[in-house]
């Protein structure tokens, strides 16, 4: 029971992350990061909403009707990402301004409907819990990942501490703008992914279809 | 088998419902109730920044002053009159210029700023002289950049004819290029600058192309920032946009022809 409990917290890290594995939340992915401190804060509120959505959900699973329970979800989702802003609002109010609406969105970030409907309709209160942990740390883990990636080389920061001195500022290093704008985290979410399915193959999926040549029958 | 189907019934699947909603209600409420004197002061504390480097702006140009001296007043801006039933303190410009009832569409061949909507009221700042006359004018300008919303304030002079100085509080701009911007040495282009000509034409903004010979407009012009094309063409239309019939041409004219 142990180890399966261990095993549901860890799963979602790299054997079935739902960053690279599921290519779920990508749209905020993109969005929050710009900067490492974006990023982490970011990590924590989903972090939390997973683990209490999750865990919620699991808990009145038993009582929830099938024909109204994505919007039983959806509500009991809804209000903690409202509860979770309200706090960042209160608390962070700086760092709540830049993750701006992405925030809010978390509503619609597929990773907690799909763990909800997916593991927590159907396991107890403690591996839904965990399960809500797991997947929160392995989208942080991506998120982290790019987020200093994208902080280091686009301003030479990490956390706002300034490490490289820009050619502006009379340094020797110049920024990669490229690495501020959207596309660049597709880039290294991209490359990630490469690496992560190289290091296990068993993750590539198999083609739906083939490339037919010249003069090839289809089957 | 029957337990299933009674877990399906319409009755049940309400009562479930009903009483999610009903706590989630309560919860989100309680909430928002609980924080709400925390985000109050936070938005203070917010409004408090941005007025403190209105302060640096002017100490930067040689007058010193508090936040008690600066006189806090709303303009309606369609009329130029102020409009004292609404407090300073508590008006929330973005809000009002993201509502239709206190907000009004910007004509697109008059919409520099790229603001599509303004509100029907602005906040603005006086800072009197000895003897009450005005003496600088500090007004919230706006306009899209190239990826965010500049936000500034512009220090004229209590003459409404001469830019005093123009300081960025808020923008997203590309850190490097655009964010510039807020740089002193391109600010400081800004000291001193008339904005409107003898005949009272306006004619400030942003010089584009580099080098060759200076136009007429050379003593009304700031230089743009090479790379930041979109960026400095949004600075350039938030000035004219601003300074201009749809921003706050009407109260500046009516401070220099009343000395309100």
């Amino acid at each position: 029971m142990q180890d399966n409990n261990w095993r549901i917290l860890t799963r979602p890290l790299i054997d079935d992350n739902p960053l690279t594995l599921q290519i779920l939340g990508i749209c905020s992915a993109l969005a929050v990061t710009t900067s490492l401190d974006t990023a982490l804060l970011m990590s924590l509120v989903v972090v939390c909403v997973l683990a209490f959505g999750s865990g919620s959900v699991s808990l009145i699973r038993n009582h929830i009707p099938h024909s109204v329970r994505i919007i039983v979800q959806i509500t009991i989702i809804a209000t903690l990402v409202i509860v979770v802003d309200q706090v960042l609002q209160a608390y962070a109010f700086e760092l709540s301004k830049r993750l701006s609406v992405f925030v809010g969105l978390i509503i619609t970030n597929c990773i907690v409907l799909g763990r909800a409907e997916s593991f927590a309709m159907h396991n107890g209160f403690v591996a839904s819990t965990l399960d809500g942990i797991g997947n929160g740390l392995g989208y942080s883990l991506i998120l982290v990942i790019v987020g200093a990636i994208r902080e280091f080389f686009g301003k030479g920061s990490l956390l706002n501490v300034q490490i490289l001195i820009p050619t502006s500022q009379g340094g020797s290093f110049e920024p990669l703008h490229l690495m501020l704008l959207p596309p660049s985290a597709f880039f290294i979410i991209g490359g990630i992914i490469w690496f992560i399915r190289r290091k296990r193959p068993q993750q590539v999926e198999k083609a739906e279809f083939t490339l037919r040549t010249r003069g090839q029958e289809p089957k | 088998m029957s337990e299933a189907i009674a877990k399906d019934s319409t009755a049940r699947a309400l009562s479930v419902a009903l009483t999610v909603a009903f706590i989630c209600g309560l919860l989100v409420s309680v909430v928002a109730v609980q924080l709400r004197p925390i985000h109050k002061a936070n938005i203070e504390a917010e409004r408090i920044a941005q007025l403190e480097l209105v302060l640096a702006a002017l100490s930067d140009i040689g007058r010193v002053q508090s936040i008690e001296n600066l006189e806090a007043r709303i303009v309606v801006l369609a009329s130029g009159d102020f409009d004292d039933n609404l407090d300073p303190a508590t008006f929330d410009a973005e809000k009002a210029a993201a509502r239709p009832a206190t907000s009004v569409a910007i004509p697109a061949d008059l919409d520099l700023a790229g603001l599509r909507r303004r509100a029907l009221y602005a906040p603005v700042y006086l800072v009197r002289g000895s003897n009450q006359q005005v003496d600088l004018i500090i007004l919230p300008v706006s306009g899209r950049g190239y990826q965010s919303t500049l936000r500034a304030w512009l220090v004229m002079d209590g003459d409404t004819q001469t830019v005093r100085a123009l300081k960025f509080y808020q923008h997203g701009e590309t850190p490097g290029v655009g964010a510039r911007i807020e740089e002193p040495e391109w600010e400081a282009q800004w000291r001193d600058l008339r904005a409107f000509d003898d005949a009272g034409v306006l004619r400030i903004g942003v010089r584009q192309q580099a080098g060759g010979a200076l136009s007429d407009d050379a003593e009304y012009q700031v230089d743009g920032i090479s790379g930041a094309t979109r960026t400095t063409q949004g600075v350039d239309g938030m000035m004219r946009f601003w300074l201009g019939e749809f921003g706050f041409a009407k109260f500046l004219q009516r401070l220099r022809e009343e000395q309100l």
